[in-house]
């Protein structure tokens, strides 16, 4: 049995566990305590509580100084006041002093509305800075990706932390000291010259504008703009679950057809689904995996196992940089994204008619690093990209608000034809599992050629961050692997290093959750109660769907018979099979 | 992708007193103190280095090069020369010391004159209170100094 | 001289005199010996000497008189006897008992029961445990650690075996400034040496117990002397504090129990077991037991170490150890606590050292530092020494330190200025009293003492800068200038040829000016002039 513990709260009596914090305790009984640098992410591992911020200073009965709440655990018999007039007065001041070195420019904010210093500003009636001073200096730096307006930072650590301790990229820590904190990159370099692989977790975590993704709504709007231009869109499976939030929706409400209709009314030409291209995915990375693994059972030496899942930018950019050593592991498959630019560009716009620069491709990810993916040269053809913008999920949704569109009010709609069309296994790809889930579905019959009974492989799912399961393909044990959250990667991939266990095909998804834990995401501000809610709906969305395994879509089928020849042929590995680079550091010794 | 150069000497240094800490990563700031003992000071290519060697992440490392002002990214003088701010030599007028250094040689403190000859910095109390204010030319401690005199010593070590 | 005789001013060349004369024929060498600045007399027996009279030398006992290199000099001074009573007499709980009993407390500042912090650390379950050395003076202005490591770093050695006994830990970690060359020297030496003499290391003295000592360096940090970032340090990490608890008793350095004490309190053990609680506790206050060491430094005539018994009075520090003030000028403040500290007064000067004492005064004990000023400093411009120390030494962790502590800076850099209103002076207070109880480590929590202090007890001094734009020591230098009084000047060229910007100009045996233009404000033809014609408006 726990221990339990007694006190009172702003005279609230109560019982919470010992090793409760007083935040905690607090909001269990719904008094709101304010924070800026506590971060959890339940369930992860992962809670940023360096007491730093001085923002939930709490009075407790018979100490002298103020008590940060989240970094205070309760003890029996505590008397705490949450809102007295001297903890007010401490925290507008500590808010003053936060503001004093930071820039006034919160109406042109990527931010604004959304930031929780803002906000704590607004709550505690600011009107003035009245210890304003000299304000510190950086340098902008935009990536490919993501924007570092370090001027901004408040030194919450929320980033340091996602970056180190969930991630493990390590291309963040807190640099300098006293007023020249800050959180920065080795020498303040760029975050694109840095070991940083784009996932945008970071981006997720800020309470600020200090980090934030680049912002591609004006070349879009200007494309669509443009007379002469086809413009194209393409939506990943975890937006349809989560676009809804920023409208006041519940989490994981499912709007995927009021998402098409909003799309349309932006002027999009065609509205398609990154979904139709999962489907393809699975058609050419479970081939690949199939080829492999059939190999690797006949005794074939020079067959690498696993087969790793190759859809997810910032995986790609993190065994580039970090796991040289394995680049012959991963599926050349490309990202579903990709995928779906290569088909575009080639097979769309000759059916079409149009040149390929005639054609604008738009995605709409829940993520930051597809960004970068989609500017990656290999992705291009004589300079022009497969895929021209990547929006995230935020981004959509500032473009909806901005054409003044009532979204929850529209009538559903569907996705244009044939590039469009999806089964349950692509949507699920929104999910961590879902990916290894989708292709096992279709190796399952392809392997055994025998239907497959029931199609939820349950043992794929959860949120685990790292899962191991074996499934029968009909008396053969294959054995996969699934990590969500580069941290938990990292951890599977050391395993197969150091050839610990044997997996045959492994998952990898740079964001926590998965798609729909993806940093391009509405904010989840900590609360990862939404992502998980989520990820329900990307499975309500599939078992809704009739056909639930990739080989089963007509259009693809089409596609192939019609366009690309066999899976994994020559021509679709042309255009849907990749290359990888080493990233990591390297030294050249010279002489002088 | 980040490329490095670095003289050869220089990386088995650094590679052999990485070593000699085990290659751990809680060993930072021993390797550190050591390396900037036989390197003189710690640019960015010997933190790379440090990192590939000991697996620890290159901004960590400069987050604590940085954070400690015993560590420098910059190289120092050939007569680096150091004036007491603790508080005896503060009420000394050690300040007005260091003001003077400041404009004999044309440089703020953590720089380097242009011909490398002097760097200055200030520090915290070497202990020699009672010789207050105190300045250091690389080892030697010079006491009791005052603005006037400020000239005499930089003309000591000018031509050395 | 080992008979108690004291030279003072001693040159390379007095040397041959002192042993022809001296040692080889047994007289004294008079115009050497300490002159004695009240009754002007030459004093024969250091003994006598008011410098020394009121001194009680507990953790300095060695300091001087034995070769910190030879370790059979301390063994010879009963060293490592009391270790080996702890372990052969004396159960582990005994030993935490006297240490307890004894009433010794925390020499690093705060003023922590050493017994009850060992006792916790005894409490808590784990595989491994540590003893820590915290030998990170940073306190500008105080050199206690420095001198005891330098002079007898044995009884420090023999403190940590001795706690690691009663704690049960068998690691000793110091943690020591990198700029302490010849302390960890010293250190190295002891350390080799006590392992030699199988005083260090496996199966000390045949007990089965075990303990050894490792040295882990600073790297200029001040904040690493706060326990959690000492820790933090020592882990290969930058020295940012966390919040307690955990306290480091329950989770220190590598997530293990870790007993925290500083150079000082360490050296006060051996001579606590030996002795026996009764006699340690005997000496100080009520509340306060044994001794302190202080850095005295500042404008006083005897400068140097000093170790007395709790309870012993400022006057009695600064007017007979002391010496008074240099070259007679008046009295001003005296600051103790160094950066977290505060500046007491004339009124401050019967009150007894201790904890309690001085903390109710507006400063607290610190480590020793104690830095006395006459009339010359200007306590606006202390006090801004003290927060620029602040600022350049806060981790930049919290936002009250990192951001109050730069803003504190800049008022009292704008007041010295001339720049200041009152307002500013009323949000001094505000924000000093805002960031004394929303920082998160103490060092954060105590910055704004020189702060409040000053506005405490020198508030006419602040109204002065902001109100008359004048300060009256003469030390800001946006509010004076530095004027020649013709009629007092005859041209002697002095000051116009030490003029560090030859800012002075006049004809020889002319009454001299200065160009207000060029001048630099650093006050040397004040101090060249002898005809008093130079003055500060």
């Amino acid at each position: 049995m726990e221990k339990m513990i007694n006190l009172t709260i702003d005279g609230i009596k109560l019982q919470v566990p010992k090793g409760t914090t007083i935040l905690k305790a607090a909001r269990s009984i719904g008094i709101d305590i304010p924070t800026l640098c506590h971060y959890e992410l339940k369930g992860q591992g992962i809670e940023n509580r360096p007491g730093s911020c001085r923002v939930c200073m709490v009075e407790v009965e018979g100490k002298g100084n103020l008590a940060a709440a989240c970094a205070t655990n309760v003890s029996e018999g505590m008397v705490v006041k949450t809102h007295t007039l001297r903890v007010i007065m401490a925290r507008r001041t500590v808010v003053d002093l936060m503001l004093s070195d930071h820039p006034s420019d919160c109406l042109i904010c990527p931010q604004s509305g959304k930031c929780e210093l803002q906000k704590l500003a607004i709550d505690l009636g600011l009107r003035e800075v009245t210890y304003a001073g000299e304000k510190s200096e950086y340098r902008i730096d935009v990536s490919p990706a993501i924007i570092r307006d370090m001027n901004k930072c408040v030194m919450c650590r929320r980033c340091e932390t996602v970056c180190n301790s969930l991630q493990t990229v390590g291309s963040l820590s807190a640099i300098d000291r006293g007023f020249k904190a800050v959180v920065g990159t080795a020498f303040e370099q760029d975050l694109s010259k840095s070991t940083c692989v784009m996932c945008g977790q970071c981006v997720q975590a800020c309470p600020v504008g200090a980090l934030s993704e680049v912002d591609n709504t004006r070349q879009v709007m200007s494309a669509i703009s443009n007379p002469k231009k086809t413009v194209i869109v393409q939506t990943a499976p975890a937006v349809r679950v989560a676009i809804g939030e920023e409208f006041g929706m519940k989490p994981g409400s499912r709007v995927t057809g009021k998402m098409v209709a909003a799309l349309r009314m932006l002027g999009f030409d065609y509205v398609f689904d990154t979904d139709f291209a999962a489907d393809l995915t699975i058609m050419e990375e479970g081939t690949e995996m199939l080829q492999r693994i059939s190999k690797f059972i006949q005794g074939d030496k020079s067959v690498k196992l696993p087969i790793m899942t190759s859809c997810c930018p910032g995986w790609v950019n993190f065994f580039e940089t970090y796991y040289p050593d394995m680049l012959d592991i991963p599926s050349t498959a490309k990202s579903p994204m990709q995928m779906f630019g290569a088909i575009a560009k080639t097979y769309w716009a000759e059916r079409l008619g149009i040149s390929r620069e005639d054609l604008v491709v738009v995605s709409i990810m829940p993520c930051v690093a597809k960004k970068y993916e989609c500017q990656r040269d290999e992705f291009k053809t004589n300079g022009n990209p497969d895929v021209d913008y990547s929006l995230t999920t935020r981004e959509l949704a500032d473009m909806i608000k901005l054409l003044n569109i009532s979204f929850s009010d529209l009538q559903e709609e569907d996705f244009d034809r044939p590039l469009g069309e999806s089964t349950g296994a692509a949507v699920i790809f929104g999910a961590t599992g879902g990916v290894i889930e989708a292709a096992t579905r279709t190796a399952y019959e392809l392997f055994t050629k025998k239907e497959l009974g029931k199609v939820d492989f349950t043992e794929l799912r959860g949120l685990a961050g790292v899962r191991e399961a074996t499934v029968d393909f009909d008396g053969t044990p294959i054995h996969i692997g699934i990590a969500h959250g580069l941290g938990n990667a990292r951890k599977l991939l050391d395993k197969v290093r150091k050839g610990e266990t044997m997996f045959h095909a492994i998952e990898i998804m740079a964001c926590p959750g998965g798609c729909v834990g993806g940093a391009g995401q509405p904010y989840h501000h900590g609360d990862f109660s939404k992502v998980e809610k989520r990820l329900q709906a990307i499975y309500e969305e599939d078992a809704a769907k009739t056909l639930r395994k990739s080989h089963e879509n007509p259009y693809i089928q089409s596609l192939y018979k019609d366009y690309l020849g066999e899976p994994c042929g020559e021509k679709a590995h042309k255009l849907l099979h990749t290359i990888y680079f080493d990233k990591s550091a390297k030294i050249e010794e010279t002489e002088e | 992708m980040t490329r490095i150069s670095l003289n050869s000497k220089k990386i088995e240094t650094i590679k052999e007193i990485c070593a000699s800490f085990g290659n751990k990563p809680s060993e930072i700031i021993n390797i550190l103190h050591k390396v900037q003992g036989a390197l003189g000071f710690l640019p960015k290519e010997v933190q790379e280095v440090i990192s590939e060697e000991i697996r620890m992440p290159v901004a960590q490392i400069y987050g604590i090069v940085s954070f400690y002002s015993f560590f420098s990214m910059k190289p120092k003088g050939e007569h680096p020369i150091s004036v007491c701010l603790g508080t005896a030599c503060y009420v000394r007028d050690s300040e007005k010391v260091l003001d003077e250094f400041k404009r004999q040689l044309g440089v703020g403190i953590g720089e380097l004159t242009d011909d490398g000859k002097f760097s200055l910095d200030c520090l915290r109390c070497v202990g020699a209170c009672g010789l207050a204010p105190v300045a250091l030319v690389g080892e030697k401690v010079y006491g009791r100094i005052t603005p006037a005199q400020v000239k005499d010593i930089i003309a000591e070590y000018r031509d050395k | 001289m080992p008979d108690n005789t004291f030279y003072t001013e001693v040159e390379p060349d007095d040397a041959k005199e002192i042993i022809e004369s001296h040692i080889i024929k047994g007289e004294k060498v008079e115009r050497l010996l300490y002159l004695d600045p009240d009754k002007m007399q030459h004093i024969d027996n250091s003994k006598d000497m008011s410098f020394y009279k009121k001194q009680l030398r507990i953790a300095l006992r060695n300091c001087g008189f034995i070769d910190p290199e030879n370790i059979e000099e301390y063994i010879a001074m009963d060293g490592y006897k009391a270790l080996a009573l702890c372990l052969t007499q004396y159960s582990e709980q005994e030993v935490i008992d006297i240490v307890s009993a004894s009433g010794l407390s925390g020499r690093g500042g705060a003023g922590f029961p050493t017994g009850k912090k060992w006792a916790a650390t005894a409490r808590a379950e784990a595989d491994r445990k540590y003893m820590v050395c915290n030998a990170d003076e940073g306190d500008p202005g105080a050199f206690m650690d420095r001198s005891i490591l330098e002079g007898d770093p044995h009884s420090v050695l023999e403190a940590m075996a001795i706690g690691g006994y009663a704690v049960g830990a068998n690691k000793g970690l110091i943690y020591i400034r990198a700029e302490y060359p010849l302390a960890v020297h010293r250190l190295q030496v002891a350390i080799a040496q006590a392992r030699e003499y199988g005083l260090l290391g496996d199966n000390i003295l045949g007990t089965g117990f075990s303990f050894d000592v490792e040295l882990r360096y600073g790297a200029g940090a001040f904040v690493c002397g706060e326990a959690t970032a000492l820790i933090h340090s020592m882990e290969g990490k930058r020295g940012e504090p966390t919040f307690k608890p955990p306290r480091t008793s329950e989770k220190g350095y590598m997530g293990k129990p870790t007993n925290v004490n500083n150079v000082e309190t360490y050296a006060n053990v051996p001579a606590i077991i030996l002795k026996g609680a009764d006699w340690f506790s005997s000496i100080g206050t009520a509340d306060s037991k044994g001794t302190k060491v202080f850095a005295i430094a500042g404008q006083i005539k005897n400068v140097g170490l000093i170790e007395v018994p709790m309870g012993t009075t400022l006057r009695e520090i600064i007017y007979e150890i002391g010496g008074g003030i240099k070259d007679d000028k008046r009295f001003k403040a005296v600051q103790t606590g160094g950066p977290s500290g505060g500046c007491l007064t004339e009124k401050h000067l019967d009150i007894p050292i201790d904890y309690k004492s001085l903390a109710d005064a507006g400063s607290m004990m610190g480590s020793g530092g104690m830095v006395v000023m006459d009339e010359s400093s200007c306590m606006v411009s202390v006090a801004k020494f003290y927060l620029d120390f602040t600022v350049e030494e806060s981790c930049g962790k919290c936002t009250p330190c990192r951001i109050g502590n730069k803003r504190l800076y800049e008022m009292l850099d704008k007041i010295t200025k001339g720049k200041g209103t009152t307002e500013d002076l009323e949000h001094l207070r505000n924000l000093s009293n805002v960031i004394k109880e929303t920082a998160l480590c103490g060092l954060g929590q105590s910055s704004p003492n020189p702060i409040l202090s000053t506005l405490d007890n020198f508030y006419d001094e602040y109204l002065e800068h902001v109100v008359d734009k004048k300060c009256r020591a003469g030390v800001c230098k946006d509010l004076i200038r530095y004027e020649i009084n013709p009629s007092a000047c005859i041209g002697c060229t002095n000051c116009a040829r030490n003029c560090p910007v030859e800012a002075i100009h006049g004809e020889r045996k002319a009454p001299h000016s200065i160009d207000q233009e060029m001048c630099i404000k650093c006050g040397t033809c004040l101090t060249k002039c002898k005809f008093n014609a130079i003055r500060i408006l």
